[in-house]
């Protein structure tokens, strides 16, 4: 597989960050910071992905890249640091620690409702069917007509091969099933950005598959992904680039070639050694 | 020998009881009613306050809830009822607004509903717990607010985890009624007590009184058991697997 060369992922500059945002950056990170109740798990990342990157990003466990992942969409609240998605800036101001805090509530939801983000434990809403929990959001958040985004929500779950299951509550379909009814309710939204939290690190090792062939084919169709995951072989196969994160920093980035044939780190090769 | 009862004494038009009994029954009802829905408004946003309220907001919450499940209804029923009225006509007064006077059934229900909502906001809170939290979260990550995630996930989620401790509310809601008789509300228990004194028939008419307390039950729980079937619809019960 060819790939772009690893500038496409770079560290921006610390003072122009802001103003390199293009039209074509879809998630654009610059100098980010988050601790917890003073435990810094982020210590200053910066990571542009344009549009079409699949940016996997892989890390031992307590690397950060979890948090990472969910300061994207700021479901955690970056301490200091900025996240721009589509060149847009999320608005944040400093809190009385110090902190940050959200701005502007309006503009966070808007900008979440085109970021879809599938969970390591799926989160489908259990009371809903399968074909509602993929019209929820079209419906109520972007208004959409509800025939429409019935529609709609069908071919997608037809895609991901659940075409059969759309009257199924969630709680009765199998871990790969409802991960894959999770990425279709993403697909819904026309994601900006798809925010992959380990999607298959709750499954069972007979179920991994089913999923990542229904990401492989999303990556194929150059949506623009970040993947946080343990899957070293998929990360290989379909990312256009790897981050590595070590200890809330990212320690090397490159082509999927570059960080898994010829890493430099001695930890990225521990790591890589690790999970083989 | 005559026969224990007089079942004469219960015919719908007068000289019989009926007609009487079957009002206060319906009052009771109605008073019932109100109150478990005043609570469950109540508990619905004492519960979200409590939660996610501020530090005064969650303060106070707390002080309702212990106060109201600290002191025994039947104290509240009487503060509530002559001290709550009249504060109510002399804030009237004082806003310039003509007296107002409650009526008794307004009155109950405000009454039935404060103490139902301490208990409301309790199980709620508890069964909002219980709803996992990715749920939730995967509501704002897809950028609804927060009143729609009230409406659309949280509530619904919560539900099956409510519904036990909504039921028996709601069970408690129709016999605290009764305690509505000692302010002379007639409802079912002051109807039949009426009609007992009148014809000394005390056994025949406290029996029936306790029989519509025990319809109402039993119907009760067959619409109960309908919504919990409903609001289960989603999850996979231990007797399916």
């Amino acid at each position: 597989m060819q790939h772009q060369s690893a500038t496409r992922v770079v560290t921006q500059p610390q003072n122009d960050a802001a103003k390199s945002a293009t039209a074509e950056s879809a998630v654009e990170i610059h100098d980010l910071h988050k601790s917890f109740g003073g435990v810094d798990v982020l210590k200053g990342i910066s990571l542009t992905a344009r549009q079409g990157d699949v940016v996997a990003i892989i890390g031992g466990s307590g690397s950060g890249k979890s948090t990472l992942l969910r300061c994207v969409n700021l479901l955690e609240t970056p301490t200091s640091g900025q996240i721009a998605i589509q060149g847009e800036p999320y608005r944040m101001r400093a809190g009385k620690n110090g902190a940050l805090v959200p701005a502007d509530r309006r503009q966070i939801q808007r900008i979440r409702a085109h970021l879809g983000m599938v969970f390591q434990s799926f989160n489908l809403w259990p009371h809903r069917t399968v074909l509602e929990n993929v019209m929820e959001v079209p419906v109520h958040v972007l208004k959409t007509p509800r025939e429409e985004a019935r529609a709609r929500a069908s071919t997608l779950l037809d895609r991901v091969g659940l075409g059969d299951k759309l009257d199924a509550y969630p709680s009765f379909l199998s871990g790969g099933q409802q991960q894959r009814a999770a990425i279709a309710r993403v697909l819904a939204v026309d994601p900006l950005a798809m925010l992959f939290d380990e999607p298959t690190s709750a499954l069972d090792p007979e179920l991994v598959g089913e999923v990542l062939s229904v990401i492989r084919d999303l990556a194929a169709e150059h949506r623009t992904m970040l993947l946080v995951t343990h899957e070293m072989a998929f990360a290989r196969d379909v990312a256009t680039h790897v981050v590595f994160l070590r200890d809330g920093i990212i320690e090397e980035q490159g082509s999927p070639t570059q960080i898994f044939e010829s890493p430099r780190s001695e930890h990225l090769k521990q790591f890589i050694k690790s999970v083989a | 020998m005559t026969t224990v009862f007089d079942f004469g004494l219960l015919a719908y038009d007068p000289p019989g009881w009926g007609r009487v009994l079957l009002v206060g029954f319906w009052r009771s009802i109605e008073l019932a009613a109100g109150g478990y829905c005043l609570g469950i408004v109540i508990g619905i946003f004492g519960a979200a306050g409590k939660l996610y309220g501020g530090k005064v907001v969650r303060d106070l919450l707390e002080i309702y809830t212990m106060v109201i499940r600290a002191v025994p209804e039947l104290v509240l029923i009487l503060l509530f009822y002559y001290v709550g009225t009249d504060l109510l006509s002399r804030a009237s007064v004082a806003l310039g607004f003509s007296r107002v006077d409650i009526d008794g059934l307004s009155a109950g229900i405000m009454v039935i509903g404060l103490v139902q909502g301490a208990y409301a906001t309790e199980v709620f809170r508890g069964a909002i717990r219980a709803v996992p939290t990715g749920q939730i979260e995967a509501a704002h990550a897809f950028g609804m607010r927060g009143s729609l995630v009230m409406r659309r996930v949280t509530l619904p989620a919560m539900l099956p985890h409510a519904l036990p401790g909504m039921a028996n509310l709601w069970m408690i809601a129709t016999k605290d009624t009764a305690l509505l008789a000692v302010v002379g509300f007639s409802e079912l228990t002051l109807a039949a007590r009426q009609a007992a004194g009148a014809t000394r028939a005390y056994l025949l008419f406290f029996l029936s009184a306790g029989a519509l307390y025990l319809a109402l039950t039993l119907i009760s729980n067959v619409i109960l058991r309908r919504v919990e079937r409903r609001a289960r619809r989603g999850l996979v019960s231990a007797r399916q697997q």
